[in-house]
């Protein structure tokens, strides 16, 4: 079934990810640039669930950090040990109030809430032309948003989630972020993805060929948001706090720039694009505390507050005017064809 | 009775200000298969020039605010909607989405997050009682103004040479171009007028709704991603759908904020659900028409936009 060019294909990210990960265990690194190897990782693990849609329908989906957010409330109300929920978030439902469930048990049914969620929400949604769709899914965002601000019965409302286990180490966002490189790669190789993808190129000619387009981006939308809710699992037991702010607008920009700076159109580039924005947010971030000492030196005084999010935001705006289809323009992972066992060509950027 | 009269009028007077941000964004998509997030940006652009000028007269502070808002419209046009010409909408859409944060967060660093108060015309926000109803003059002001809007708005598409190229342009830009419809021109004016809506929209805005008295880097943004999926819901690929698309959305906003109780602890049942209430209607109306609500008949419903 998969042909060396293939296992290459997925086989190349992997290995990225499990380079980023033993260098982030090093123990030279440290505490604190361990935390940001850990949340690139999980980063990769949400860019990479966002493109399994994206990607593959060529559709723009504003309302994925939606299941990131179900993914992750259910999560961590779900790990909070049970005699510390009464003043963590009082007011649950008592089938949520009254049980716990352990790591492993957690990032499952973040994955299953994702998913039926997308599911629900994508029924009406698909039914949309595309770019209508996109905008649509802005609706979706906005409901999420609101009732895990405001509903006291399923999370912690306007109040922030505490004491949720740490649980996402270095191990544990390598693997995530694997696992779901290597669900989204089989998805994109089965006749499903391979469906969806002949109908992103030419939506007519697919339908032609008895595709049922609207049918196929279901399915993507819905493992996409399944994949979306598992990475939230990770995001949730990463800091061990959550607020539903924290899953909102500043989360969707920061993504969607992670996937269109590496590029839509491939695995490789949700990969390489998640670890490139990642890098260049946390220098930022280094130099908005004065950190680097070149950028203290260039301005007199560390970046001013707040420009972390100026500077991704040039950033993707140039990569999208200079190369429109991303730092890998689309393409898979492939070895270099005459020089073996060179570096990776982007984690040096991690 | 007299409550009920006063929500309607305050809630269609919210359609209308929706409804201009609507034309705005419909315009600009006419010509170009543009959706632009960063709309509410401008809003927030002549927003920040209003409140910085809090203590010029009032018509310095207005003719400010349009000065800002259109340099910022053709800044856009100039720096980010010219390159990517020929982009395909998706990328187009996301490209805005970038530019509608990259001015936020420039507004962040600039003036931090910390609203300040903008001060227009303070006698517009006093109650005139009309029978048994009171309402506030720039409620009366916001529909009237919206009505001059798209009266000048139709003569300008219908009665002049550029209004003719625009909606040439919008339905069929190949062709009009090869008729010797300068594109450029068209899209400029295009946008161009678009901000003079968004500039109008700012003038209005933080007098008519209570909420949006203080800007901050994000002013506006929740209403324009609630117009958006109002243009959505409406029908995209005209102007008059996608404004009552907009129009719809101010009306249901303003009427659920005003009959939903204050409080309850189910969603979508007080008006802390406002959001939630608004955005489960869209999905209905989705489901039962997907094309667009204002769309006749089913022509639209393969890939058009």
């Amino acid at each position: 079934m998969i042909d060396r060019r293939g296992l290459v294909a997925v086989l190349g990210p992997v290995f990225v990810l499990a380079v980023v990960g033993i260098v982030g265990s090093l123990g030279s690194v440290d505490p604190a640039l361990e935390v940001e190897f850990r949340s690139a990782l999980v980063s990769v693990a949400i860019v990479v669930a966002l493109y399994v849609f994206v990607g593959n329908a060529g559709v723009v989906s504003f309302g994925h950090v939606s299941f990131v957010a179900v993914g992750a409330f259910a999560a961590g109300v779900m790990t909070i040990p049970v005699e510390l929920k009464p003043t963590i978030t009082p007011g649950l439902f008592s089938l949520l109030g009254d049980h716990s469930v352990g790591n492993a048990a957690s990032l499952v049914l973040a994955a299953a809430v994702g998913g039926v969620f997308a599911l629900l929400v994508g029924i009406p949604l698909m039914r949309l032309s595309g770019l209508a769709a996109s905008i649509a899914t802005f609706a979706v965002l906005g409901v999420t948003y609101n009732i895990l601000n405001n509903w006291t019965k399923i999370g912690p409302g306007p109040l922030t989630l505490t004491t949720v286990p740490e649980t996402t180490g270095l191990l544990q966002a390598t693997l995530g972020a694997i696992a779901v490189v290597f669900v989204a790669f089989a998805y994109q190789r089965s006749r499903f993805g391979r469906k969806l993808r002949a109908a992103r190129e030419d939506s007519a000619a697919a339908r032609a060929a008895g595709i049922d387009v609207r049918r196929e981006r279901l399915w993507a939308f819905a493992l996409s948001g399944a994949l979306s809710g598992f990475a939230g699992g990770l995001l949730v037991h990463l800091a061990g706090t959550l607020q539903a702010r924290d899953v909102y607008l500043d989360l969707t920009f920061l993504t969607l720039a992670m996937l269109v700076v590496g590029g839509v159109g491939s695995l490789w580039g949700a990969v390489v694009g998640a670890l490139a924005v990642s890098a260049l947010d946390s220098f930022l971030l280094r130099a908005e505390s004065g950190e680097i000492g070149v950028v203290n030196d260039l301005l007199g005084k560390p970046l001013w507050g707040g420009s972390r999010l100026v500077g991704v935001a040039i950033f993707m705006a140039v990569v999208l005017v200079l190369l429109p289809n991303g730092l890998t323009r689309g393409r898979e992972f492939r070895l270099p064809r005459f020089r073996r066992g060179r570096a990776g060509p982007q984690e040096a950027a991690a | 009775m007299s409550e009920h009269v006063q929500t309607l009028v305050d809630a269609v007077a919210l359609g209308s200000i929706y409804a201009l941000m609507a034309v705005g964004i419909g315009l600009v998509f006419g010509v170009l298969r543009l959706v632009n997030f960063a709309y509410g940006q401008l809003i927030m652009a002549g927003a920040y020039a209003l409140a910085l000028t809090n203590d010029q007269p009032v018509l310095v502070s207005i003719a400010l605010c349009f000065a800002v808002v259109l340099a910022l419209s053709l800044a856009m046009e100039f720096a980010a909607f010219r390159p990517l010409r020929g982009a395909s909408p998706t990328t187009m859409l996301v490209a805005t989405f970038a530019i509608s944060y990259l001015l936020q967060s420039i507004a962040l660093v600039r003036f931090g997050a910390i609203g300040k108060i903008i001060v227009v015309i303070p006698r517009l926000s006093e109650p005139v009682t009309i029978g048994s109803v009171n309402i506030r003059w720039i409620t009366i002001v916001t529909i009237l103004v919206a009505i001059g809007v798209f009266a000048a708005l139709t003569l300008l598409l219908t009665k002049t040479t550029i209004g003719l190229q625009m909606r040439a342009a919008s339905i069929d830009p190949q062709t009009a171009r090869l008729l010797g419809v300068r594109a450029n021109a068209v899209i400029t004016t295009a946008v161009l007028v678009s901000g003079v809506i968004a500039a109008i929209v700012a003038v209005i805005l933080p007098m008519a709704v209570p909420e949006r008295l203080l800007v901050g880097p994000d002013y506006a943004l929740r209403e324009t991603i609630i117009v958006l999926v109002g243009v959505v819901v409406g029908g995209i690929d005209r102007l008059l759908t996608a404004t009552l698309g907009g129009f719809t959305m101010g009306l249901a906003v303003g009427l659920l904020a005003g009959f939903l109780p204050s409080s309850g602890t189910w969603p979508f049942t007080s008006s802390v659900y406002l959001d939630s209430a608004v955005f489960m209607l869209v999905i209905i109306v989705l489901l039962l028409r997907p094309e667009g609500l204002f769309i006749r008949g089913r022509q639209a419903a393969l890939e058009r936009v």
